[in-house]
């Protein structure tokens, strides 16, 4: 079941290269290069030594023992991609683009971002590498997310606030392809997750393994065996697939991506792609797609900026229609119970998007023998949202427990 | 099978030396009814064929102008591609000769199901099809479906396209659609500096007709194009001038009055 994508960006039915032609070539240039520099031992070298000295990898496997004597099942281990440089995962994608813009020769970096997180760790490899970064990003987000904007400001990047459709992540991203379609020869568009066309849903999720590659190697030595589970949240679903992905062979370990319900997936109001979407095309690929019935992409709703997003990477929709991953959803509600249990049992202030793994884990470890292992990916820290969870506790921290 | 009303559309054009004006409108802005007008309209002000858009919410290729009015035609009535089509066949019942040629993002397609999708634009007078984030790599079936009932699946090339304009002309029906520079649709008043090298390329690669389109606006660009081409496409700039006079066209005692100015401007543009 690795060998995808084939040669076309498929994995399975889903993934391919829904693009305008204007496009085509600049797709095409990218994933020669990219075939290319993957194999490069100088390009592997640079990217791993970023990766170790600038990001601080391997993060840990921590084992949450508070946590896990608190649900009073399975053993639980935080992969903590929070420890990153930036702050989240997302630097371990940004490190291994940029690094392969510059050999590309482009010499000018553009990003989408949703909650800011992508679009500060593309503003921070921009800065690293000295290449000029603009980032597109919904004029709602931009309101939402002050200071991830002041953030890349500050790092020297351009933010372009994008005023059309819905004016959130999935207009940034609309706009970020057009902008690069006339802007190709010296631009390098960082896709920050494992969506859009062929290559990048390989590409990204090639940079992300490392999460998955190193909890494995991780847990072998820690626990002496793999996981029961793994969980990841999944908005495009980069952690998810980085986390997964080298455990896809362990025909013993099930993988579970949990997906934002926001209001409830009975109400409109949500971005849970893999309960309530449909095979379409969507921004480049075929994949699952929160639309209407008439292929009118719908709106996402999430408290987590990172998660509202109405698409979902191709492969992960190979990896539910296989049955080799499950997906659920949790609310809003749901995750900020997990964020704050976390909090208070760990230490741990979790970003909204790993808070909505930690709400998936609180109901399936009571479930699970104390002997059972569960690795969760922590995928970012919470320091970026703590302003909107003081909005919806009302300032009162942990209340109700 | 009588012949595609495109491919005599071109005959006729290339025995008369004429260039086609390719007018393209995004169908329900502002609504179904109006479409209907605004289609007669073009006809008579001298339209050859036309490009009838289905408003999508994703819109990758469109500019800002294009944008505008796929958000006007879903936010004022949610139009489908069944109420596209319903809209040429009133075209059509209201005398209109016009080829008509349905532009699409593929989603919408794919979500009314192929074999269903042919069914609804079979013998309604759709003659061609464009579906801008369909290139040829994926296009295979439906390429084959639309062969099937001589509905020809126009492509695009790009002045990027290089050793890819010869597969994909090779297989063009009715035209090629050549996209004048790299970017999205819109007006502009710049085009690729190779523009002219690509054109020929392209005109070297196939026996098909050619098109030009993206960012034309004026008499003089549809003059300076219809030397190299044989046709030129007007998208963004017709749908300026309606969103221009949207407010004429939407109360009754005033729409003739806003058709006449989008008349005026074709006519303009026709010369």
């Amino acid at each position: 079941m690795n060998q995808v994508p084939d040669q076309n960006g498929r994995f399975g039915k889903f993934g391919g290269r829904y693009v305008p032609e204007t496009l085509m070539n600049a797709l095409l240039e990218l994933e020669e290069a990219y075939q290319h520099y993957s194999k490069d031992p100088d390009f592997i070298a640079e990217v791993r030594y970023l990766l170790n000295k600038y990001s601080g990898r391997p993060t840990s496997l921590y084992h949450a023992q508070r946590l896990s004597e608190h649900l009073g099942g399975a053993q639980i281990y935080l992969k903590r991609e929070d420890l990153n440089h930036t702050g989240a995962h997302k630097i371990n994608n940004t490190i291994g683009q940029g690094v392969l813009a510059k050999r590309m020769g482009k010499t000018k970096i553009i990003a989408e971002t949703g909650a800011g997180q992508h679009g500060v760790a593309s503003a921070t490899v921009a800065a690293l590498l000295g290449m000029e970064c603009k980032v597109f990003m919904g004029e709602e987000d931009t309101k939402r997310q002050e200071l991830n904007v002041f953030r890349m400001k500050l790092l020297g990047a351009e933010v372009v606030p994008v005023t059309s459709g819905t004016r959130t992540l999935k207009d940034a991203c609309n706009e970020t392809l057009r902008y690069w379609v006339s802007h190709v020869d010296d631009t390098y568009y960082i896709l920050g997750s494992v969506t859009g066309p062929h290559p990048y849903p390989m590409m990204v999720r090639d940079f992300q393994r490392i999460i998955g590659d190193e909890s494995r190697e991780q847990i072998l030595k820690d626990a002496g065996r793999l996981p029961d589970y793994v969980v990841a949240a999944v908005g495009g679903g980069s952690n998810a697939i980085g986390m997964f992905y080298p455990f896809i062979g362990d025909d013993g370990v099930k993988l579970l991506g949990v997906e934002a319900a926001g209001r409830g997936v009975h109400t409109e109001e949500h971005a849970a792609t893999m309960t309530k979407g449909r095979h379409g095309v969507f921004q480049g690929s075929l994949s699952y797609v929160l639309q209407d019935e008439h292929g009118q992409v719908q709106p996402a709703h999430s408290i987590s900026a990172g998660l509202d997003y109405p698409g979902i990477g191709p492969e992960h929709a190979y990896l539910k229609d296989s049955g080799r991953a499950d997906y659920v959803p949790i609310t809003d509600a749901e995750a900020l119970e997990g964020l704050q249990l976390l909090s208070r049992t760990e230490g741990i202030i979790p970003a909204l998007e790993s808070a909505h793994a930690i709400a998936q884990v609180m109901k399936l470890a009571p479930t699970l023998s104390r002997d059972q292992i569960i690795v969760v990916s922590l995928s970012g820290r919470g320091d970026k949202d703590v302003q909107a969870i003081m909005g919806y506790l009302g300032g009162e921290g942990n209340h109700g427990h | 099978m009588a012949i595609n009303a495109i491919d005599a559309a071109f005959q006729r054009l290339r025995e008369e030396g004429r260039t086609a004006l390719i007018p393209f409108l995004t169908i329900g802005d502002p609504d179904l009814d109006t479409s209907v007008d605004i289609i007669k309209t073009l006809e008579e002000a001298g339209a050859d064929m036309v490009e009838l858009g289905v408003p999508y919410s994703d819109p990758l290729a469109d500019g800002p102008v294009i944008q505008r009015a796929s958000e006007r035609a879903l936010s004022n009535g949610r139009v489908t591609l069944a109420d596209v089509v319903h809209v040429a066949e009133n075209a059509r019942q209201a005398g209109v000769k016009l080829p008509f040629i349905l532009f699409s993002y593929y989603n919408p397609i794919l979500q009314y199901g192929l074999d269903r999708f042919f069914e609804l634009v079979t013998a309604k007078g759709i003659s061609g099809l464009i579906i801008p984030d369909l290139p040829i790599e994926e296009d295979v079936e439906l390429r084959a479906m639309a062969e099937a009932v001589d509905i020809h699946l126009i492509p695009l090339v790009a002045p990027t396209s290089n050793d890819r304009v010869k597969r994909i002309a090779s297989k063009a029906r009715g035209f090629v659609y050549c996209v004048s520079s790299l970017g999205v649709t819109g007006v502009r008043s710049d085009f690729h500096a190779g523009i002219d090298e690509f054109l020929s390329t392209v005109r070297g690669a196939t026996s098909t007709p050619i098109a030009v389109g993206f960012g034309i606006s004026s008499r003089e660009q549809v003059e300076r194009f219809g030397k190299q081409a044989d046709g030129v496409i007007v998208g963004s700039a017709i749908v300026r001038k309606i969103e221009e006079v949207v407010q004429l066209l939407q109360a009754a005692e005033t729409k003739r009055q806003g058709l006449d100015q989008i008349r005026a401007f074709v006519q303009e543009l026709r010369g």
